[in-house]
C-alpha cells in the first residue's frame, strides 16, 4: 500500500435495526473479499473503524437513518467501495422482519 | 405452598403447563494455574473449540438460527474480540478472569445508551463469554432440562434455546431479558410461550406454573379454580389461532359467494420478511414516503434495490407502489414547504412531485427498472386534475426513452391514480388512468371537511358517511363500465364494521395493514350481499 489517496464514498442505512449483527456479519465479510484496506465512520471526519472487524463494526452501533461513511485504499480500493455502498443502498438484502431472526 | 401470581411482559404468545426448570448461569471462579505463555494457549484454545461447537450447531439450524450463530462465530474469530483479554493475561490476570472482565466490558458496551436493539444483543455475547469459560474449566452448570420443561433464567443466550427440545412444549421465564432479543425472536418463530422482565431472581421460581404469554402471567403452585380457569382460556386461545390461520391463507368470498381480492399496504419491506405471498392477491399500496426519511434523498440505485424486492416477493401478483406522498403530515426535508397555513391543503402528492421532476424522475426511473422483475404498477398520490396524470404519464414517457436509449433493462409499468381529492372522484371519468384506487382516509376528510388529525371532529370524519360512499359507488360505477380496476387502500377497508357498506359500493378490491388481513376475510366471509 501507498501513500495514495483513500477512495471515499457515503452510503444511507435503510435497515429498520440499523447496522445490526446480520448487517455487520455481511459487511465485514464483504470488506474482507477485497485486499485494499477498508474503514468506516459515522462522519466524514470519523473516527475511523476497521470494516473488516465485526466487533469494532457493531461498537459503532450505527442506527437506521446514518450515513456510513467508508474509506478504502490499497489495489482494489474502488471495487470494495463501490461493492460496500451498493451493499449498503440494497439494505443488505435484509427483508428483515418478525421471525426472520433479523438483527 | 400457596398459590403466587408474578407479572411481565409478553414476548412470545401461548399457553404452556408444567415444572419449572432454572437454569443457574452462574459462572463458577476458574482455579488459576500456570503461567501467562500457558494461560494464552489455553485462551486460544477455548476461543477454538467455541467456534468449533457454534459452527457445528449452525450447520443443523434452520436459517433464522444460523444467522444468530453466524453473528456469534464472527465475534469470536475476530481479533478485537479478545484483544484486551490477551493484553490483560501478558499483566499477569488469569485467562478466564481476563476473558470474563474483558466480555463483561463489551456487554456493558451493548447495554449502554438508549437502542433496545443493541440491549438485547448483550445476550449472545454473554453466551460467547461463558461458552469460552466452559472449555477454560470454569464452565456454567449445566442444566437439567427435560422436554416440556418451564425453564426460568436471568437472560438465555439463543444457543441454549436451540439446545433445548421444545417439541414437548414448555415455555421461557426470564426475570430480565427483552422483547426485541434474538431468543424472543426464535421464541415466536418456534411458537415456544414465553414472558420477559418478570423481575424475580429465577431461583426463587419453583414448583408448578401455569404461564399465559398472551397476558404476560405466571402462577405457580396453581389452586384447582385457577387451573381450570387457565385451561378454559388455552382451548379458547388455541381455537380462535386455528380458525384464523385457517381463514388468512383462503381467498376471500362472501356468505353468497362474491369473490373479494384483498391486497395488503406496506409501509416498509420489512414488514414482508414473515409473510407469504399466498395469503393475499398481491400489494395494493406501497408507501414509498419511508425511503425519503433518512435526512438525504434516496437514489436511483437504492429505491430500485428496494422496488425490485418488492416485485420479487409478489411472486407474479401486483405490486402497487405509490409515488412518494410527502407533505400534509407527512413533511420531507428539503422537499416540503413548511410552515403552509394548512398543509392538507397545500403542496403534497404528486402536486410536491411534479414541482421537483429531477426528483420525481429518478423514481419513475427506478420503478420502471424493477417492473423487469414483476407486476409492478405505479399509483399517483393526490391528483386532482388530469393534466397532473399526463404531466407524470410525459415525464415517464420520457425517463422510458432515455432508459431506452442507455440500453438499462425496463419496463413501462401502468399509471394509475388513488381517487382521494373530491374533484377527482367527481369527474372521474376524465381521468385516463389504467387503475383507480380509493384512498379513503383523505376522501374522508375532504369530503366531511373534519380533518383526520383533529380529534374534536373524529365523528365527523366517517368513511361511512353517505356521501363519500355515493363518491366511491361513483368510481367503482365508472371502472366498471371502462373496464379499469377499482380498489380500496384507506384504513376503512380493514375495519370489520366498514366492510359490507363498502362492498355494497360495488368495490371488491381492498388493500389492508397485514395485521388486518385476517380479520378482514372473515369480515368478508360473514356478508351476505343477496346476491
Amino acid at each position: 500500500m501507498t501513500t495514495e489517496t483513500p477512495v471515499i464514498a457515503s452510503a444511507l442505512l435503510i435497515n429498520e435495526v440499523g447496522l445490526h449483527a446480520r448487517p455487520a456479519v455481511k459487511l465485514t465479510q464483504l470488506a474482507k473479499s477485497f485486499r485494499a484496506a477498508v474503514e468506516l465512520a459515522l462522519g466524514p471526519e470519523g473516527p475511523w473503524v476497521d470494516a473488516k472487524s465485526p466487533v469494532r463494526i457493531m461498537r459503532v452501533k450505527a442506527p437506521k437513518g446514518a450515513v456510513l461513511h467508508f474509506r478504502a485504499s490499497g489495489g482494489d480500493a474502488d471495487a470494495a467501495i463501490g461493492a460496500l455502498v451498493d451493499l449498503v443502498g440494497r439494505g443488505f438484502d435484509e427483508a428483515a422482519g418478525e421471525g426472520a431472526g433479523r438483527a | 405452598m400457596p398459590e403466587a401470581r408474578h407479572h411481565g411482559r409478553p414476548a412470545a404468545p401461548g399457553f404452556a403447563s408444567g415444572r419449572v426448570v432454572t437454569l443457574d448461569m452462574a459462572v463458577a471462579e476458574r482455579r488459576a494455574g500456570g503461567d501467562r505463555e500457558q494461560e494464552m494457549t489455553a485462551l486460544r484454545a477455548a476461543v477454538v473449540k467455541a467456534v468449533t461447537e457454534l459452527s457445528a450447531l449452525a450447520a443443523e439450524a434452520d436459517d433464522d438460527a444460523a444467522g444468530i450463530l453466524g453473528f456469534q462465530i464472527a465475534l469470536l474469530e475476530d481479533d478485537a474480540l479478545s484483544e484486551p483479554a490477551f493484553a490483560a493475561i501478558a499483566s499477569g490476570i488469569p485467562a478466564d478472569a481476563a476473558w470474563r472482565d474483558a466480555l463483561d466490558d463489551e456487554i456493558a458496551g451493548y447495554r449502554a445508551g438508549e437502542d433496545e436493539t443493541f440491549h438485547a444483543r448483550a445476550a449472545d455475547l454473554a453466551d460467547l463469554r461463558d461458552r469460552v469459560l466452559d472449555h477454560l474449566g470454569a464452565g456454567a452448570i449445566a442444566p437439567d432440562v427435560t422436554r416440556g420443561s418451564i425453564v426460568a433464567a436471568t437472560d438465555l443466550p439463543p444457543s441454549r434455546f436451540l439446545a433445548i427440545d421444545w417439541r414437548a412444549g414448555g415455555a421461557v421465564l426470564l426475570s430480565e431479558g427483552s422483547r426485541n432479543s434474538h431468543v424472543a425472536m426464535l421464541a415466536r418463530a418456534r411458537g415456544v410461550p414465553m414472558i420477559v422482565g418478570l423481575g424475580i431472581d429465577p431461583i426463587r421460581l419453583a414448583g408448578e406454573a401455569l404461564v399465559d404469554a398472551t397476558c404476560g402471567e405466571l402462577v405457580l403452585d396453581p389452586a384447582p379454580a385457577t387451573r381450570a380457569d387457565f385451561e378454559a382460556r388455552r382451548r379458547s386461545h388455541e381455537h380462535g389461532a386455528t380458525q384464523a390461520a385457517i381463514r388468512i391463507g383462503d381467498p376471500a368470498v362472501t356468505a353468497d359467494g362474491v369473490a373479494v381480492a384483498v391486497h395488503i399496504n406496506v409501509a416498509s419491506p420489512d414488514e414482508l420478511a414473515s409473510l407469504s405471498p399466498a395469503i393475499c392477491d398481491g400489494i395494493g399500496l406501497v408507501r414509498t414516503e419511508f425511503l425519503f426519511s433518512g435526512g438525504s434523498l434516496p437514489d436511483e440505485e437504492a429505491q430500485y434495490r428496494v422496488y425490485r424486492r418488492l416485485a420479487e416477493w409478489s411472486n407474479g401478483k401486483p405490486v402497487t407502489i405509490r409515488t412518494l406522498d410527502a407533505g400534509g403530515d407527512k413533511p420531507v426535508v428539503g422537499l416540503t414547504t413548511a410552515g403552509e397555513s394548512n398543509p392538507f391543503l397545500g403542496v403534497r402528492g404528486v402536486r410536491l412531485s411534479l414541482s421537483y421532476p429531477d426528483v420525481f424522475a429518478v423514481q419513475l426511473r427506478a420503478l420502471a427498472r424493477a417492473a423487469c422483475h414483476g407486476k409492478v404498477r405505479i399509483m399517483l398520490p393526490m391528483v386532482t386534475l388530469p393534466d397532473e396524470l399526463e404531466a407524470a404519464r410525459a415525464l415517464l414517457d420520457k425517463e422510458m426513452a432515455a432508459l431506452r436509449a442507455a440500453g438499462v433493462a425496463a419496463e413501462r409499468p401502468p399509471l394509475g391514480i388513488m381517487v382521494e381529492v373530491p374533484a377527482a372522484a367527481l369527474a372521474i371519468e376524465r381521468f385516463d388512468a389504467a387503475f383507480f384506487s380509493v384512498g379513503s382516509n383523505d376522501l374522508t376528510q375532504y369530503v366531511t371537511a373534519a380533518g383526520r388529525d383533529i380529534a374534536a371532529v373524529a365523528d365527523l370524519a366517517d368513511p361511512l358517511n353517505a356521501a363519500v360512499l355515493r363518491l366511491i359507488r361513483l368510481v367503482v360505477e365508472h371502472g366498471h363500465a371502462s373496464g379499469r380496476e377499482v380498489s380500496l387502500c384507506g384504513d376503512a377497508g380493514g375495519d370489520p364494521a366498514a366492510i359490507e357498506a363498502l362492498l355494497r359500493t360495488g368495490l371488491r378490491s381492498l388493500s389492508v395493514a397485514p395485521a388486518a388481513l385476517a380479520a378482514t376475510k372473515a369480515a368478508i366471509g360473514r356478508t351476505d350481499l343477496g346476491q
